[in-house]
């Protein structure tokens, strides 16, 4: 789908909540696995009983200075907490948390690729606030669970710098991916770890007023946001062009049905009365810290993705597959490394292991074959030692037994036959008990060649090389042919 | 020993001697309470355990363990500070069934200093108010003529201090908390600096404001009681880090060479001629002892009510959004809860659990913060409460502390400004600057009324300066004719 939507343009602007992914809490020492049973994880401060005070986790100022400094943001000095007032059942102090006018990061760019075009989403503002808890209705009463109520929370928003739905999905997917190079996040959008909601509006071309904004909510994956914002743009251009207007509201996204509907609008809107929280001091962030901060990050996908393409020669499709995930890059480059041959790397790694991988739902880390093992049986097809076939067969048996290659080539007598003078004397068995097979290839049909080709491969036991097996035989047919 | 009169020190040391034991000294007191508090109301809650509590600091007593400062001194707690498995209300219907699972933190510590915690005492709901009078458990008598208020809105503290129901209480003050009812009771109290005493598990009212301090029969008492509760605490952020001093230990009557200020802007003409009186008197007696006595000026006093009132009103509305039915606390009976709207419920448990006064400061406070007024209100309070910081710092240049008045009138009965809240609300004219600009202060008891009343004053000291305006209130005490009188209505 392009960006042209029957003479009209779509602004998207993209608050992407992230859960970072501290041991305790932002404000208390409750514990943040998402395992825990209902309510496990509260403690008085958790639950807001009365006189209990928030005292700020230090390693949520890290994570959040790091992921800022990954945006390109600036890092304030000096940032605020704010309470957010409103009322309801899973906000137990009756008030959020939150930053308001001195959040921790502003004023930052990611760089999304679509249909390999990169584009700039510049980000307003990046502030820490803690989450709610949640609630689960079951028809006539609600459930509620405060294990999430406190989980520190990232806030990133974006600029109205998005166009079409798949920039939007992009740009979730970019956010997704650096916080989990940073590791502050584990971008589980099922779970709720990573959540976006999409602010869109529609505007004639040309037109460089925006138009009325409809905040997205419940989109739980990056699909569901490309189908929501895409249903959402033509929904909005069929009530202009119907002469009605835009109603600012919030909507949810049914993926059963593929569409959105109206969960409240502006007129609903509440008056948060943000204030300073008086129980909890300005934080303070030297300069010094940021720079440490700075100088350990890691290298960023997209930089990542670029050097593999100028460095190891990659296609800018496996750069980008490779660089996905943090973990499977570091994997890949050990074995680019240690193999001498990153193009060979690319190709095992992106395809044999990931499928390995997906099959058995194993995280890369938990691979049985490590980066070394893989290394070593790409030297062993790089030096015609075994064939690519061979190969398969032998990760396969390396995923099962966790052996070496050289140790199941060994057990299993895979090496490659390479010996001319043994391939020879084959053929020329072959050769001899054929021979109408012969007098027909002579004749002209060529085609029985494929014939001769899997005898040899037979007698051998698939181990001749095959481009050996081949120069042969084909020496031998047409030198008779005279 | 008369258990009424004897110092923290005389009678730790003779629980510590097993010349008497902490339960001894936590039954006399619990026999007085029954026998009295039902003409004050004082305690509105008796800790049933004790008895237990003090036996256990006896045991440890026998077996030659370690026991703090305050072993076997008998507390009565202000019902805003949570007290482990010990209703705590905060005087509120609200709060009614609460009890926590937690200490506040100055709780803890008066535990572990060996204090017996004897129950808890009355205040205005949420600490909002200056009479006791706002109280769901009923209002509070002052034991000096039982027509009377006795103050707020630690009114139970004071006064329970004044009947000698407990040795010593604790008290919260937000602005004037502490001082007022500890004025109109005749007893010592004093509110320390912002940031001296852990506010973790105190219900909050207005946070930038509130502290707890001790209310005592003696300036050397509340020195004693100081020294257990203060200092840094990891549950409260706004805590100082710096050292407690040993304030009973360095206390002094000696003030020679002290420059005391008198605030100019204090001077009003609606002071009562026996406050007037009494403050006159302790101007005489600093100055026989030896202090210089010099006038000053802090211009932004005069607006120190209203902006106390935008500001505590601000933050009451946020600190008491929690007090919504879901978790604890006060829920509004519905016969099919599952047909109500969940703004009924929070409208019908708030409004059945908190009473006027309560509900007014939380309306005055969400105006306040509301788009369009939050710049002509909160924020413009809090911009001009920066500044008189300022003008205060600038003064404690130039002296030592500052004496006043505590209010501008004794004790007032029981009915008589209740219908008038702007009335009300003049008693804290000269309390709230100090909350305000985070400063340390306190009540001497120096006089009496024609009527028969207590009136205390005030001292105010710089940041952390304590100790000086201990000092002060010691030589206060050691000249005051008031000295060691009792109510003696009982």
């Amino acid at each position: 789908m392009s960006s042209d939507h029957r003479g009209y343009e779509a602004v998207i602007g993209i608050e992407v909540h992230v859960q970072l992914k501290t041991k305790s809490k932002i404000f208390c020492a409750d514990p943040t696995n998402f395992d825990a049973a209902d309510n496990e994880n509260t403690s008085p401060v958790s639950v807001g009983m009365p006189g209990t005070l928030p005292v700020l986790n230090k390693m949520a100022i890290e994570y959040s200075i790091k992921a800022g400094l990954a945006l390109g943001c600036q890092i304030r000095n000096r940032s605020v907490f704010a309470r957010k007032n409103y009322f309801y059942p899973d906000l137990p102090k009756g008030y959020q948390i939150s930053q308001y006018d001195k959040p921790i990061c502003e004023n930052g760019e990611v760089t999304i690729i679509v249909n390999k075009i990169p584009r700039k989403i510049s980000i307003t503002r990046a502030h820490m606030e803690e989450d709610a808890g949640k609630s689960t209705h079951h028809g006539d009463y609600t459930l509620l669970n405060y294990n999430r109520a406190g989980i520190p929370l990232l806030e990133i928003v974006s600029g109205p710098d998005m166009h079409t739905p798949q920039e939007a999905a992009e740009y979730g997917r970019s956010i997704r991916q650096i916080v989990r190079y940073l590791d502050v996040c584990d971008g589980n959008l099922e779970e709720g770890s990573l959540r976006c909601d999409c602010n869109v509006s529609v505007r004639k071309k040309g037109e460089s007023k925006l138009g009325t904004k409809v905040e997205l909510k419940n989109l739980n994956s990056f699909r569901f946001i490309e189908k929501a914002v895409e249903y959402e743009i033509d929904r909005q251009i069929d009530e202009i062009e119907n002469g009605k207007k835009i109603i600012q509201e919030t909507r949810l996204y049914d993926a059963d049905k593929n569409r959105t509907f109206s969960m409240r609008t502006k007129e609903d809107a509440q008056d948060y009365r943000y204030f300073p929280d008086p129980d909890l001091l300005p934080i303070v962030i030297d300069e010094n810290v940021i720079e440490e901060i700075r100088k350990s990050l890691p290298e960023l996908p997209i930089k990542k993705a670029q050097r593999f393409q100028s460095e190891m020669g990659l296609s800018e499709y496996d750069a980008a597959l490779l660089t996905e995930e943090k973990e499977v890059a570091d994997y890949f480059e050990i074995v680019s490394q240690k193999s001498g041959n990153a193009k060979l790397a690319a190709n095992w790694v992106s395809s044999e292991l990931m499928r390995e991988l997906n099959n058995h739902k194993v995280s890369i880390h938990n691979s049985p074959i490590k980066p070394a093992g893989l290394a070593e049986l790409i030297k062993l097809i790089d030096s015609g030692k075994i064939s690519g076939k061979i190969a398969k067969t032998v990760f396969g048996d390396m995923w099962v037994t966790e052996k070496s290659a050289d140790q199941i080539i060994n057990e299993k007598g895979l090496v490659q036959v390479t010996d001319t003078v043994l391939i020879e004397k084959i053929i020329d068995e072959i050769l001899t008990t054929n021979a109408s097979q012969v007098a027909e290839y002579r004749s002209g049909k060529i085609k029985v060649f494929g014939f001769f080709v899997g005898a040899a491969m037979k007698a051998t036991k698939g181990q001749a090389s095959p481009e050996l097996v081949n120069q042969i035989l084909k020496n031998k047919l047409d030198s008779f042919s005279g | 020993m008369d258990l009424t009169k004897a110092s923290f020190k005389e009678v730790s040391d003779s629980v510590k001697q097993k010349k008497i034991s902490a339960v001894e000294v936590a039954q006399f007191f619990l026999d007085r309470i029954e026998k009295l508090n039902p003409k004050l109301n004082a305690y509105i809650a008796i800790n049933q355990a004790a008895l237990k509590e003090a036996k256990v600091l006896d045991d440890k007593i026998k077996k030659n363990e370690e026991v703090g400062p305050l072993a076997g001194v008998a507390f009565g707690i202000k019902d805003l500070l949570c007290t482990k498995g010990l209703r705590t209300t905060a005087g509120s219907k609200i709060l009614n069934n609460f009890v926590p699972p937690y200490d506040a933190t100055a709780v803890a510590r008066l535990k572990n200093s060996g204090a017996t915690i004897l129950g808890k005492l009355n205040l205005d709901e949420f600490a909002m108010g200056s009479s006791n009078e706002t109280s769901y458990f009923g209002k509070c008598h002052n034991p000096w003529n039982t027509d009377y208020v006795p103050g707020g809105s630690s009114g139970g503290s004071a006064a329970a201090q004044a009947a000698r129901l407990a040795m010593g209480t604790i008290g919260t003050d937000t602005g004037g908390s502490i001082r007022q009812p500890a004025s109109f009771c005749g007893v010592v109290g004093i509110k320390p600096t912002y940031g001296r005493v852990s506010r973790y598990g105190i219900v909050a009212y207005a946070s930038s404001l509130d502290q707890a301090g001790p209310i005592t029969s003696s300036v050397v008492d509340a020195a004693l009681t100081l020294e257990s509760i203060c200092g840094f605490d990891e549950k409260d952020s706004t805590t100082s880090t710096k050292k407690t001093p040993q304030f009973s230990k360095n206390l002094t009557a000696n003030i020679k060479g002290m420059k005391i200020g008198l605030v100019k802007e204090y001077q009003n003409d609606e002071t009562h001629p026996d406050v007037l009186k009494t403050y006159t008197y302790a101007i005489e007696e600093l100055q026989k002892a030896g202090a210089e006595i010099i006038e000053v000026s802090i211009p932004l006093v005069e607006f120190a009510v209203p902006m106390y009132y935008l500001i505590a009103a601000s933050e009451a509305s946020s600190n008491l959004a929690r007090y919504d039915g879901v978790r604890y606390g006060h829920r509004a009976e519905f016969k099919d809860l599952s047909s109500i709207q969940l703004e009924d419920f929070y409208s019908q448990s708030r409004g059945e659990g908190f009473g006027k006064e309560v509900k007014r400061r939380i309306m005055l406070g969400t105006y306040c913060l509301s788009t369009g007024y939050y710049d002509a209100y909160y924020n413009k309070a809090c911009q001009v409460r920066r500044l008189l910081r300022e003008q205060y710092i600038n003064i404690f240049k130039k002296c030592d502390a500052l004496l006043s008045p505590v209010t501008i009138s004794p004790a007032f009965k029981i009915g008589e400004r209740s219908g008038d809240p702007l009335k009300m609300y003049l008693n804290d004219i000269f309390t709230t600057a100090t909350n305000l600009a985070g400063l340390p202060g306190m009540s001497v008891p120096f006089g009496m009324s024609s009527l028969g009343l207590p009136i205390g004053v005030q001292l105010t000291g710089a940041h952390y300066e304590e100790q000086k305006i201990l000092n002060i209130a010691c030589a206060l005490e050691m000249a005051s004719t008031a000295k060691g009188s009792l109510p003696n209505v009982f």
